[in-house]
């Protein structure tokens, strides 16, 4: 969706680009079955993540890796940056906090080399899995199933309702000539009451249309 | 705020990831069975639902911009099982999908924004609601109430583990989190409440029936999640609060002994004597403290509320 000029500068949320993560290919990685992808991601960052103190080594194989999994997906290295430059702001914000102790900027590039590495991993197998696999994937490791069609409903109408936000906020902008900020919470308030009306409307009417091909309560 | 991965240990990670899957457990049962079929893609639904509306910013002051977290909001529209399903699809998804969030930390994001933000929010809504006999505006003041309590405690809990990890100290953690989620508590008690005042004037019944669980299944779940979330802040918080310098080392140890094994017992053995010694003025300060900071929050949130739902406003059974 390319927003208009002018009234739709600011509905930044509607970039679907950066929502979908997946990019489209037929490279070995993206061909690799799900939970594999799934599992080995898990034990990643499970090994990243906990092994004990700035342990350069395991960091360095571990960039290696992940280097060499980008390579063989042949994803454009742009995008992937762009997403991990993205995602990486909240670890740095975090991170911040143990500068301000004794010994902290050595806490500091150990918490921020881990991070940046469990990031980049995460941003390289949602780049090369579909989310469709993934729920699968989530499936087959017994996650329960209310939870994993609740998942795969939210990222399916996470669009739709990000999108009907959006018409919401571009007509109240053509409509609002005035802006003070406490008119601008309580529209936004309204609006977000308004989404979440029509959200429960559209929960009943794609329950009729599960029922109608053939969805029972456990799933099939 | 997500935690990201690398800032959790190993014991802290794993011990909220075992309570946080004991509370998503607790609340896909409760789900399961006590909502008809027919209400079950609305928890989908409005995941997505707080999903966008966590998109859309406010103006804050100086140029910065905030927005909702909406697990109050979820908890009042839908009900706290349900409410602990939708912030855990949120979450889950913006873990794997948007790496918001680490992984490893993910259950330690989910017992603080999924399984404490909602039930604590609750719980202060529907006190302060039921206190106030249950009329429109008691619902505002409540919902006010416990958007504002479910951002501290979801922040203190959140410190607590990152000062359990030794990531930071919790002397610099606790008043960092809890100061900046004070104020960024109030910002979400006035939307939640804006929102769930216009959800009123459109669609009264949707506050009327609170929620979609029925409520008899309610009680029992708000106490498994109240034994998860003691058992937690005991393990989180418990050993900074108390002052006690060995407490750190003591959970760390027995967490550390205990990790092959089964977690319950490592869970369980650290709450036996902690009330005890901190007994005293200390514990009088801090009631009173306590006392002075609930007035004021709640004179703010009738205030709130008056604004919001003017006298002679329909429905919900006014004064």
């Amino acid at each position: 969706v390319q927003p208009a000029a002018g009234i739709a500068e600011r509905d930044e949320p509607l970039r679907h680009d950066l929502l979908s993560p997946y990019q489209h290919g037929t490279s070995p990685v993206h061909r690799l079955p799900a939970t594999a992808k799934l599992v080995g991601a898990l034990g990643f960052v499970l090994v990243v993540a906990l092994v004990r103190g700035p342990a350069w080594g395991v960091y360095a194989i571990a960039a290696g890796a992940l280097t060499a999994y980008a390579a063989i997906s042949r994803v454009a290295p742009g995008t992937l940056l762009t997403r991990l430059l993205l995602v990486e702001p909240f670890a740095i914000g975090v991170a911040l906090l143990s500068l301000l102790q004794p010994g902290g900027a050595m806490v500091f590039l150990t918490l921020l080399s881990r991070s940046t590495l469990c990031l980049f991993c995460f941003v390289l197998v949602s780049a090369t899995t579909r989310f469709s696999d993934l729920l699968a994937a989530l499936l087959a490791l017994r996650v329960p199933r209310l939870l994993v069609t609740s998942l795969a409903l939210t990222h399916r109408y996470l669009f739709v309702l990000i999108e009907e936000s959006g018409r919401m906020r571009r007509a109240r902008a053509s409509r609002t000539f005035t802006r003070g900020r406490w008119l601008d919470w309580r529209l936004s308030a309204t609006v977000i009451a308004q989404l979440f009306i029509r959200s429960s409307e559209r929960a009943e009417r794609i329950y009729a249309a599960m029922c109608a091909r053939g969805w029972t309560h456990d799933g099939a | 705020v997500h935690i990201p991965d690398g800032f959790l240990d190993a014991k802290t990670a794993l011990v909220s990831g075992g309570i946080a899957a004991t509370g998503v457990a607790v609340a896909v049962r409760s789900v399961s069975r006590t909502i008809p079929a027919s209400r079950v893609p609305l928890i989908g639904v409005a995941s997505a639902f707080v999903f966008a509306a966590q998109m859309l910013n406010f103006p804050v002051a100086g140029g910065t911009s905030g927005h909702l977290i909406g697990a109050v909001l979820a908890a009042v529209l839908l009900g706290p099982s349900a409410a602990v399903l939708v912030m855990t699809s949120v979450l889950t998804l913006q873990c794997f999908l948007f790496a918001d969030g680490g992984v490893t930390a993910l259950g330690a994001n989910l017992f603080n924004m999924a399984i404490v933000a909602p039930v604590v929010g609750y719980v202060v809504y529907r006190l302060a609601s039921g206190a106030l006999g249950n009329t429109r505006r008691g619902v505002l003041v409540g919902t006010a109430l416990g958007a504002w309590c479910s951002t501290v405690a979801a922040a203190i809990s959140c410190a607590g583990q990152l000062a359990l990890s030794r990531t930071a100290a919790w002397s610099i953690t606790f008043p960092a989190m809890v100061g900046v989620h004070a104020l960024i508590g109030v910002g979400e008690a006035v939307i939640t409440t804006m929102v769930v005042a216009a959800v009123a004037r459109a669609r009264p019944e949707l506050i009327a029936e609170r929620g979609i669980e029925s409520p008899r299944a309610r009680y029992a779940d708000l106490a498994g999640y109240g034994v998860l979330i003691s058992i937690g802040l005991a393990i989180f918080v418990e050993p900074f609060a108390s002052n006690r310098p060995d407490g750190l080392e003591r959970v760390a140890a027995r967490l550390g002994f205990a990790q092959h094994a089964a977690p319950s017992p490592a869970i369980a053995s650290p709450l036996h004597d902690y009330a005890v010694p901190g007994l005293g003025s200390a514990v009088a300060s801090t009631v009173v403290a306590g006392a002075i900071g609930i007035v004021v929050a709640f004179t703010l949130a009738y205030l709130l509320a008056r604004f919001l739902a003017p006298r002679g406003a329909a429905g919900g059974g006014n004064r």
